[in-house]
Formats: C-alpha cells, sequence, structure tokens
C-alpha cells in the first residue's frame, strides 16, 4: 500500500489553504468570511495531520531540507495576524519579524526571500500543523517550554524575541495594577502559555477572575474591544501590537507587571537535527551580523573585509554553508535580503514601526540584552 | 411449450460445485473485506504508535489525569485550574454541550412548531411572517448568525457599571444576564414533598377524568386542576411556611463589585448567543418539518373532525397533529441531531463547549490530537446515536398501528 501518497495529498491541500490564505481583503464583510475560512482551514489542517500521522513514515536525516528544495519553496507556519510579527500588508504580503526570520531561512536556501508560503495558524493549531508537516518551520511567536520541546515532538532552535506577558485594561476603570484585578473578565487566546500563567497569577496572588477563551486572537480582541472583558492578556509586545487595532488605541493602556518569561521563537519537528541547524544558524548569522556591522546596504563590501570573523560569516573563509548544506555565501544571501537583526527588529516592530518596541532585553550581549550570536567557527 | 417445461426441469438442480454457490461467495467476500478493514485499521494504530514515539510525541491516554492548570468560564462541575484534570476538563466541556443541546431542543422544538403552524395560518400575515422568518433564518449560515447574536448584540449591551437593571433583581450587561440566586433552606424538603404530591395527585386526577369522559362523554378542567395542584400548592405552601417565619427559599441578589456584579447567578452572554443563535436557526427547519407533517394529513379529516363539530383548536391538537406526528417524528430527529453537532460552533464565540475546551485548548496544551480527536468524535457519535434511539422509540409509538 503506498501510504505516501495520502501524505502528499495532505501537503498539497495545505498549500491550497496558503494560497487562500495569503489574500485578505481589508473590507469587514470579507473579514467575517475569512474567519470562517481560517476555522475551515483548521479543521482541515488537523484532519489531515491526523491521517498524515497515521500514516506517513518518519522522516530520515537531511528530509525536511531535500523536501523543501523539491518543493521549490518553504512553507512557513505564521500567525493569523499580529502586526510586527505576522500579518498581510494590504497587498498581501506578509511582513514581520517572524515572517522574516522565514524570508531568511528561504533567502539562504534559494537565495531568494520570497520563495515561502506562509500558512497563517491559530494558537490552538498550530504545533498539530508543524507535527503533521503541513509546515517545515512554525515562525509564530510561540513560547518555548519544557513540555513543548520534549513532549510535543519539537525543537526550538532559536529565541527571536525575549518577552513576557502582561495586561491591557481601559484607562476609564482607574486601574494602575494587574494586582487590583481582582474579579475582572479577563480574555485570552486559548492553547496557549497565557491561558496557564493567567491561572496561575491570580492563583497565586488569591485573587477571583473570569477568563474568557477564544480560538484565535482576532477574536480575542474583537471580544474585549466590543466591552466583554475588563481586561486584555497576552505577550506585552502583543498587547501593543494588538492596541493598534482597538476602535480607539489611547482609551487603553498596558499595566506593568509582567508575570511570565515568554521566550518565542521558531519551532521545527524532533528529530531532523539538520533542519533545526539551519533555523539556529539562519537566526545566528542575523544576530552576528549586526554585532559585526554587516548591513543590508554594505554587505557586498563586507566581503572583502580582513576581519576573519566577518570573513569566516560571510563564507570568504572556511565552508560553514556546506556542512549544513547550504552554499557557503549562504549568510551573504540573508543579509542582503532581510537585513540583520537590528535592521529587522527596527523595521517590524522598532522606531521604524508603529510599534516602537524599545529594543530591551531584545538588544545584543553588548549591549546590556539576552540575544547573543554564536559565533561562526 | 412442453418440451421448454421438460428442458426447464432437467437443468434446475444443477451440480453446484461448492466454488459456484452465491451464498458461499457472497460471505466469502464479506469475510474479505472485514479482514481488510481489521488490517488497515490495524496498521494504522501501529504506524500511527510508532511515528508518534519516533517523532517523541506523547502517546496514550495517561494525560486525562495530570492536572489542567487552565480555568474554564462556565463550569457545572467543581473545576479550578490547580485541582482540575485534563479528565475534569473534558466533563465540563461535555456537559455544556450537553446543556446547551438539550435546552436548545426544548425551546426550538417550542418554535419550530410555533412558526410551521402559523405558515399555514388562513391569516395572510402571520403566514407571511412566518414564510420570511424560515425563508431568512434557513439560508445564512449559522455561524454568521451565531457571530451576529455575539458581536453585533454584546456591543450594544451596557458595559457592567451602568447595567441596564430589569426589576426582580434581574440586570442585563456585556457580561451578560444576572439574576437572583436561590439558596435552599433546610425544610426545604417540604416543599418538594408538597410538590410531588402535586404531581402524583395531577396523575390521578386525569385518570379519572379520562375515564369518565369515556364512559359519560362529560370533560373536566384538566388543565386548570393540573396547574392548581403543579404550581399552586407549592407556592400556597411556600407563603404559608413564610408567614410562619420559615421561609424555605431566600434569594442572593447580584451586588455591584468593582469590576462587575457579583454574587446571584450569572448567564454567560456566549451561552446566550449560542443558544440563540441554534433555536432560531434550527426552528426554521422544523417549521418546514411541520408544515410538511401537517399538509400530509388528508384534508377530509380535518373536514370530519369540523363536521363533528370540533373547534379549529381542538381539531388541530386532537386530529391532525398526532397524525402529522408519524410524518414529522424521523425528520425532526434529524434536526434535534443538527442542533447538537452544531453546537460545536461554540468554537467561534469562546462558548466552551466539548470541542472549544476539549479540542481545543487540552488539544493544545497536550498536544495529543489523536486520542483528542478520537474520544471528540466517539462523544458526539454517543449523543446522536442516544437521540435516534429515543427517538426511535417514541416514533414506534405515534407509529400507525397495522390492524
Amino acid at each position: 500500500m503506498d501510504f505516501d501518497a495520502v501524505s502528499t495529498e495532505a501537503a498539497r491541500n495545505g498549500l491550497t489553504g496558503a494560497r487562500l490564505g495569503g489574500i485578505q481583503d481589508p473590507s469587514s464583510h470579507v473579514e467575517l468570511l475569512g474567519e470562517h475560512t481560517n476555522m475551515k482551514k483548521a479543521l482541515v489542517s488537523i484532519a489531515f495531520g491526523l491521517t498524515a500521522s497515521l500514516f506517513a513514515t518518519g522522516a530520515s536525516a537531511q528530509a525536511t531540507l531535500n523536501s523543501v528544495k523539491q518543493k521549490g519553496f518553504l512553507t512557513c507556519g505564521s500567525n493569523t495576524g499580529l502586526a510586527g510579527f505576522g500579518q498581510p500588508d494590504a497587498q498581501g504580503n506578509w511582513t514581520g519579524l517572524d515572517v522574516d526570520l522565514c524570508r531568511a531561512i528561504a533567502a539562504a536556501i534559494f537565495d531568494d526571500p520570497t520563495k515561502v508560503r506562509f500558512i497563517p495558524l491559530a494558537a490552538k493549531d498550530r504545533f498539530t500543523a508543524l507535527q503533521s508537516g503541513e509546515v517545515d518551520v512554525l515562525s509564530r511567536n510561540s513560547t518555548a517550554t519544557m513540555s513543548r520541546d520534549t513532549q510535543l515532538g519539537l525543537d526550538f532552535p532559536a529565541i527571536n524575541y525575549f518577552d513576557g506577558q502582561g495586561f491591557m485594561v481601559r484607562k476609564k476603570l482607574g486601574v494602575s495594577s494587574a494586582k487590583e484585578l481582582n474579579g475582572a473578565s479577563i480574555c485570552t487566546q486559548q492553547g496557549t502559555t497565557t491561558e496557564l500563567n493567567l491561572a496561575d497569577y491570580f492563583r497565586a496572588n488569591n485573587m477571583k477572575y473570569e477568563v474568557v477563551a477564544f480560538a484565535t486572537s482576532d477574536e480575542t480582541f474583537k471580544a474585549y474591544d466590543a466591552g466583554r472583558c475588563d481586561a486584555f492578556t497576552t505577550d506585552a509586545s502583543g498587547l501593543y501590537a494588538e492596541r493598534l487595532r482597538a476602535s480607539a488605541p489611547d482609551d487603553h493602556i498596558v499595566l506593568p507587571e509582567i508575570i511570565s518569561k515568554e521566550p518565542l521563537g521558531p519551532a521545527v519537528r524532533h528529530g531532523d537535527n539538520n533542519w533545526g541547524d539551519i533555523v539556529r544558524w539562519t537566526h545566528m548569522a542575523m544576530l552576528n551580523a549586526e554585532e559585526l556591522g554587516v548591513t543590508k546596504a554594505n554587505v557586498d563590501q563586507m566581503k572583502t573585509s580582513d576581519n576573519p570573523e566577518i570573513k569566516r560569516l560571510l563564507g570568504t573563509e572556511g565552508k560553514f554553508g556546506e556542512a549544513v548544506g547550504l552554499t557557503n555565501d549562504w549568510a551573504v544571501r540573508i543579509i542582503k535580503h532581510v537585513g540583520n537583526y537590528s535592521e529587522s527588529f527596527e523595521k517590524n516592530v522598532g522606531e521604524g514601526s508603529r510599534l516602537k518596541i524599545k529594543r530591551g532585553q531584545n538588544a545584543l550581549w553588548t549591549k546590556g540584552g539576552l540575544q547573543y550570536g554564536i559565533p561562526v567557527r | 411449450m412442453n418440451s421448454v417445461q421438460t428442458a426447464v426441469s432437467q437443468t434446475s438442480p444443477p451440480k453446484k460445485s461448492f466454488l459456484y454457490d452465491p451464498k458461499v461467495r457472497g460471505a466469502f467476500y464479506q469475510i474479505v473485506l472485514v479482514i481488510a478493514l481489521v488490517a488497515l485499521f490495524y496498521v494504522a494504530a501501529t504506524n500511527a504508535i510508532e511515528n508518534l514515539q519516533r517523532a517523541k510525541i506523547a502517546s496514550g491516554f495517561g494525560f486525562l489525569n495530570n492536572t489542567a492548570g487552565f480555568d474554564i468560564s462556565q463550569t457545572l462541575i467543581q473545576f479550578s485550574a490547580a485541582g482540575g484534570t485534563y479528565g475534569d476538563a473534558f466533563i465540563v466541556g461535555l456537559l455544556n454541550t450537553l446543556i446547551v443541546s438539550a435546552i436548545g431542543i426544548f425551546f426550538t422544538t417550542f418554535l419550530g412548531f410555533l412558526i410551521g403552524i402559523a405558515r399555514l395560518s388562513k391569516n395572510w400575515m402571520v403566514a407571511k411572517v412566518a414564510m420570511v422568518y424560515v425563508e431568512v433564518l434557513r439560508n445564512i449560515p449559522l455561524l454568521v448568525q451565531l457571530l451576529f447574536w455575539y458581536i453585533a448584540v454584546l456591543g450594544a449591551l451596557p458595559q457592567p457599571r451602568n447595567s441596564l437593571e430589569m426589576g426582580a433583581g434581574f440586570y442585563l450587561n456585556s457580561r451578560g444576564l444576572f439574576m437572583a440566586k436561590p439558596l435552599w433552606a433546610s425544610n426545604i424538603g417540604i416543599l418538594v414533598g408538597v410538590l410531588l404530591l402535586g404531581l402524583i395527585g395531577t396523575f390521578i386526577y386525569r385518570r379519572w377524568a379520562r375515564k369518565q369522559q369515556e364512559q359519560t362523554g362529560r370533560q373536566y378542567p384538566v388543565g386548570k386542576v393540573t396547574l392548581a395542584l403543579v404550581l399552586g400548592l407549592p407556592i400556597l405552601t411556600w407563603i404559608v411556611l413564610a408567614l410562619f417565619g420559615a421561609n424555605p427559599i431566600s434569594f442572593e441578589l447580584p451586588r455591584k463589585g468593582t469590576f462587575n456584579l457579583t454574587g446571584g447567578m450569572q448567564i454567560l452572554p456566549e451561552f446566550v448567543a449560542l443558544l440563540l443563535g441554534l433555536v432560531t436557526y434550527t426552528a426554521a427547519f422544523i417549521a418546514e418539518v411541520v408544515r410538511a407533517g401537517i399538509l400530509a394529513v388528508s384534508k377530509g379529516q380535518t373536514e370530519a373532525a369540523g363536521s363533528l363539530g370540533l373547534t379549529p383548536g381542538q381539531t388541530l391538537r386532537l386530529v391532525v397533529i398526532p397524525q402529522a406526528m408519524r410524518v414529522i417524528i424521523p425528520p425532526l430527529t434529524s434536526q434535534y441531531l443538527n442542533l447538537t453537532k452544531n453546537s460545536s460552533l461554540a468554537v467561534a464565540i469562546g462558548y466552551p463547549d466539548l470541542v472549544q475546551v476539549f479540542m481545543g485548548t487540552v488539544l493544545n496544551q497536550t498536544g495529543q490530537a489523536i486520542e483528542v480527536v478520537v474520544i471528540t468524535m466517539g462523544v458526539y457519535l454517543t449523543i446522536s446515536l442516544l437521540t435516534s434511539f429515543l427517538m426511535n422509540i417514541y416514533n414506534r409509538r405515534v407509529a400507525i398501528v397495522e390492524r
């Protein structure tokens, strides 16, 4: 019996889903229908995920890289729409910090950052989609945790954004601290670490609350905006991003407390170490480029640099790219097409964006942050 | 003619080879099919387990005993993030599905019959209103209707601090419908006892009244007596008890808290929106089923009833509906099943039903997709088969008894 046929069918259906999701009309009526499609897609993804895990045969070394090369594009599980991290713009082009990581991986493999199919996934469907092979990499502001790493068959090769969970409330409530939220209704997205931290925080502080959990971030925020909840909770970065979508953004404030650690990063399937290496080193290349001052604009000049660290990064010395199944100029491709970490950060969530998030914990280690590029050596 | 007959009779007891016996062949193919199916499931199951282990994905049903760690907005049993397990979360979700389905089936039957009968009304206005209702409601996807009820209606409701006061302890705001919560005193047993007595009394009176009518043709006020016994008697007892200072029921009224009303009973807006959506949508289909059932009863029956002197109301209740029920029951069962299954659309508006809680949060937190999906499918299958079973029993009772 040819079981592989089933999983190929699943992959193909996943792709149709991607194309449907890629185009989003801004008018609200279509948005409603879009949600419907999303939900259908989620169900389809679960259904095919099940079929695939029932019949597919296991992955072998380099399987993901080979299949990506064979397909001619990367499938990237992305957020259904989170400003600054993963969101299609008015023309249907995906932009954001998490999106840039996928574009960088595609650039490293194909020398073309457009060879990515983005598949928007709700929080509760994302890991199933990755497990079943519907996406090659999940770059969707997902928190790395021990259970996800060890029980879900996943690996988190890098952390591209250090975050923590916060709360947003309406100004007119007169609340200035999360400690004053006793008895509040709180909107959150289901299937997230947020949902669990929320329960922990209120239990630890001996406070009562009413949780209202929704399947997608979109539904969650709409319900909060419509007045269903007193507070809205998600990762702090998400709070700033979602606030932009409120009917009156200035009516809402973000409370000062950060109640959890949320290391957000890309996830891949456990077992294909080579593929995990590619994802990790794509992020590391962007960090090292920032540290060494290599930018989108000067990368070609930098190839002639005498600095041995730059030479190794840009592949003019050594064969580091070949060792992971890429070309030796892999990092040049990433930087030329996507830029270094700082460029991507500032453009998507930092000063160059509407979010204006400070680097904070996400500054380089040399500037007191946590982002630390492992040496290319 | 003769020769043909002899030819037939000669060949009629053919020497059957065992292999050519149609019965044996039929059985053989069926056995092969069953074996193939079992083998397919076996291969799928073992392959899945092997793949899950290779991919380091946890498997098995042990997760049901692990602590859930998340909270749920509507819980009919005691459930908390600290003590509740994934198994408890499953029960919470299941009960939430069952309660919205049961209440939904009750109201949708009532509304459906009302509109179905209204569509056949001789009053032009009533018939057209019913027709517009049916055509509009059944031609808009249920999901869109649910989102309408939830987003449009929710957005129009006031914030908790300016709750709409509706009197008698009822408040309405964007957090739902609030009402007084009855608190039972220890002597509530007396009230329950009186209610039981009333029910037994009604039962006996009804039997007696029917017998009297069959024998003498005299009619007794069954409806009024039932009302008096079942409602009047307990209320009278309650008043008497209260007068003697032993009130068995007191009410806890909702009070204004920091964020919202506290105390009392709260019905979540998600529940209300889902119930409204399911009831109005399914009622449109039931109305058509009822209309078809009534039209299937021959006009002669109505005319005969009329010539016997029955009023139009009696004709409908005693002659038409009982006969129409035979046509109505089977498609009505399907509508009940549809309502139950459609309740899973709760996922779109955040009502914590089985699919939302179990296939949403639990699936994602544990990552055990296969187990969770299989359990969920099993539950819906069981609920649907049970509903069908009960409706089939009822159908057998109302079906024509052939003599």
